[in-house]
């Protein structure tokens, strides 16, 4: 079911970032409140809940033994899954992910596969036959926008959150449980376009009249290792640069918050 | 990316195919290759075969995706099971329906929808050899095959990537340059307007990389376009012989 944003709502919105001013009070760079819990569900290896403004989300992280893939043998095995569940939207339906869930699944996934944020090649317990494979949830609980960022700094947080259960393994061939092998710290920063006004942390009424979303992703070493547009509405080359310039100040921010919240050391 | 840093993509400097660092692989494309489709295209890029058809403007279904004032542009990517060395087993995965969905949103932005309330654009882009840069391909290719319907659009949508191997900006990834790579920058330009309707990025780029990236792209889309134009030139141009052009000119005075 769709919902529909009223027109004088519409106009409103659009008035308002017209003067540079926002329905929050927000300024248009501005994020919203974010808080971090990390290990919020024990019977996973790792977790996180996120609360970015009234947006909420879960991440947790499962392992278990399994096979590499054959075209990387000597490496563990990550994967990324993202359920829009009917509690979080009355737009949400049950059934099968659809479009936005394996968007979003796959965004939070190439910001982490791809920019090696986790070191897979120690995952693998035998070359070509057994390594760790890495499950990662998206649980959406409550939706107010953003998902990108709440979902993005969520699964990070619940990797590094994350403990390798090999004393539950026979197969592991290790006694004790160790912490997930983190190599960089990434978060992502979503932009959104609407009309000529570009704004960072798009709240539930500022997506729904968005052209377009820019998610750019950076590691602590200010490289960016995964970028998205997504929506009908486009981006002048000269905007995508200055979006990289802020989810590069924006990314160190959250990485600090995060790093902060998650005892752990050695990172 | 960088899953195998024992793969040599550069030797003395450059590319093992011979390409300099901006210079794409070979494109051609031709405009209406399929009988039955509304419109259709075809197009090889260095070893990619593509194939896309437009059926449309014509009545959604489901009849609750209808949108009462535009016709919504729906582009399903599709890869053939025999497009790739292992056998893709046939039907969506997921990477084709983030694709499917990134093609449809970039398309939709040039294709005068607010023409044709309630209606469907439906845009079917078969993968059938599969060699890097599937998607830019795609979305060029389904560009075409949408103007070939005769479809009203502002401009064409030109699709190309740049990325990173060994440390160097290059234009067009070929197959083993994406698979072990540094970084892959696919973008979708509209040339007549200056505006990125796809824009993706994986692997590790400084800000400087990216600049130069997406320097290579969107000079590269700009050659990409003339392609395009041309082959819908191939097919729509008439050649007048010397009387017609007499009789033209007559009417003309």
């Amino acid at each position: 079911m769709k919902e529909i944003l009223s027109n004088i709502t519409k106009d409103y919105l659009y008035r308002l970032l017209k003067e540079g001013k926002r329905i929050d009070g927000r300024d248009l760079m501005e994020y919203r409140d974010l808080t971090i819990e990390p290990d919020f569900a024990n019977s996973a290896e790792g977790s996180a809940r996120v609360k970015l403004g009234e947006t909420d989300v879960i991440v947790g992280v499962k392992m278990e033994v399994g096979e590499p893939f054959p075209d990387t043998p000597n490496q563990g095995v990550l994967t990324t899954a993202a359920e829009l569940i009917p509690m979080a939207s009355p737009e949400y339906e049950s059934g099968p992910p659809g479009e936005d869930a394996t968007e979003l699944a796959r965004v939070v996934d190439r910001g982490i596969r791809e920019s090696d944020a986790v070191d897979t090649t120690k995952l693998c317990i035998e070359e070509g036959e057994k390594a760790w494979v890495v499950f990662i949830d998206i649980h959406v609980l409550d939706f107010d926008g953003n998902l990108f960022d709440a979902a993005g700094i969520g699964a990070m947080t619940a990797l590094i959150d994350a403990e390798v259960p090999a004393s539950e393994f026979d197969e592991a061939e290790e006694e004790e449980d160790y912490p997930l092998p983190i190599e960089h710290v990434v978060v992502p920063t979503t932009f959104t376009k609407i009309k000529d006004q570009i704004i960072l942390d798009s709240q539930l009424e500022e997506e729904k009249i968005a052209d377009a979303r820019l998610t750019v992703s950076f590691n602590e070493e200010d490289e960016i290792v995964a970028m998205q547009k997504g929506l009908r509405g486009v981006f002048k080359y000269e905007d995508t640069l200055e979006c990289i310039e802020k989810a590069k100040d924006i990314g160190e921010e959250m990485r600090e918050k995060v790093l902060d919240e998650v005892e752990r050391e050695n990172i | 990316m960088g899953s195998n840093e024992d793969i040599e993509l550069l030797k003395d400097g450059e590319r093992l195919d011979g390409r300099s660092f901006d210079e794409l692989r070979e494109i051609n494309i031709e405009a209406g290759v399929l009988k039955r489709a509304d419109g259709s295209a075809y197009i090889e890029w260095g070893k990619n075969k593509l194939m896309a058809a437009v059926y449309g403007p014509r009545e959604m279904h489901p009849r609750h995706a209808q949108e009462t004032t535009k016709a919504v542009v729906r582009a399903r990517y599709n890869m053939a099971a025999f497009s790739v060395p292992d056998r893709k087993r046939p039907g969506p995965d997921r990477r084709s329906i983030e694709i499917s969905k990134l093609m449809s949103e970039a398309l939709e932005k040039v294709v005068f929808t607010e023409k044709y309330p309630r209606s469907v654009i439906d845009v079917f882009v078969e993968v059938l050899q599969a060699s890097a840069g599937t998607r830019c391909a795609g979305l060029t290719v389904a560009s075409v095959a949408l103007a070939d319907a005769g479809i009203p659009m502002s401009d064409l949508v030109a699709g190309c990537a740049s990325g990173k191997i060994e440390g160097q900006v290059v234009l067009d990834l070929g197959k083993n340059e994406d698979n072990y790579g540094q970084a892959d920058v696919p973008i979708g330009y509209i040339p007549r307007t200056e505006e990125l309707c796809l824009l993706q990025m994986d692997g590790n780029l400084t800000i400087e990389e990216y600049e130069k990236a997406m320097e290579l792209s969107i000079d590269a889309c700009e050659e990409i376009y003339e392609e395009q134009r041309e082959a819908l030139k191939n097919k729509y141009s008439t050649e007048l012989d010397k009387d017609q052009i007499e009789e033209l000119e007559e009417e003309v005075e």
